[in-house]
């Protein structure tokens, strides 16, 4: 699993430069995203667009990374696939998430 | 597309299932089926998959799993077999989702899989038979992709 992070005025953007996440990836996937969030930003963007696929266990991931970064912190998601977008709706998980079709847009939106 | 017809088959490790999905999907596509579908196909194929090798093999020596695929013009079929335990109540979960209308904290971080592969699957049947599962997962190819 690699990820890749910056920051971009007040938000951390952080890349996943991997084609898909899964159940393969999970755990060290949901570990990446604690120790590059750990003590940053209050906002976090993490871009999909990179990933093509997504299974449940890459799903339960995200949503993991989101709660570990508590309740006034927020994980925005960016560019997310067609495949990925679909699990995402399917499972409602896309009512839960700000979602944004590429980074480009998640930066020009208002954090408020 | 006439008769294409082919068979996978990897360890029953979450490594070797992520390698081998994405051999499955992209011999699928090779042997032409259609875009539209491939993500259907490729999520449920997955959970399928994944379940085989998260809940099949515990506690028994983690064996192979088998994957056959034939797809026709209007329809493919894909059965997935292992020779792990048999599913609880020998049939397949109804896969009813945890609800996400929660707080925070509680948002349900999995069971989703049955869920996902009873969504978009046309056909969903399992057979227990000498010491094998079978799972058969049929995709109707006629119509667009539901949802």
């Amino acid at each position: 699993m690699s990820l890749t992070s910056t920051v971009t005025g007040d938000a951390q953007v952080i890349t996943v430069n991997a084609d898909r996440i899964d159940a393969a990836m999970a755990i060290q996937f949901k570990e990446d995203m604690r120790s590059e969030t750990e003590g940053g930003l209050e906002r976090v963007i993490l871009d999909l667009s990179g990933v093509s696929f997504i299974d449940s266990s890459g799903l339960g991931a995200i949503v993991a990374s989101m709660k570990q970064l508590g309740g006034a912190r927020r994980l925005d998601l960016a560019g997310l696939t067609p495949v990925v977008e679909k699990v995402f709706r399917l499972t409602r998980m896309d009512t839960v998430f700000n979602l944004f079709p590429s980074l480009d847009d998640a930066l020009t939106e208002d954090a408020g | 597309m006439d008769q294409n017809g082919f068979e996978l088959s990897f360890p029953a490790t979450e490594v070797e299932a992520s390698a081998g999905i994405a051999a499955l999907a992209e011999q699928l596509s090779e042997q032409g089926l259609p875009e539209a579908h491939a993500g259907d196909v490729r999520i449920a194929l997955a959970e399928a998959i994944n379940n085989v090798v998260e809940h099949a093999y515990i506690g028994v020596e983690a064996a192979q799993v088998q994957v056959n695929c034939a797809l026709r013009a209007n329809w493919l079929e894909i059965r997935i077999s292992d020779t792990g335990l048999p599913l609880p109540d020998r049939q397949p979960p109804e896969g009813i989702p945890a609800s996400v209308e929660t707080e925070l904290q509680d948002l349900p971080e999995g069971g989703f899989g049955w869920f996902l592969i009873r969504r978009l699957a046309s056909d969903i049947r399992y057979e227990r038979r000498e010491g094998f599962n079978h799972l058969f997962l049929r995709f109707d190819l006629l119509s667009s992709s539901n949802g």
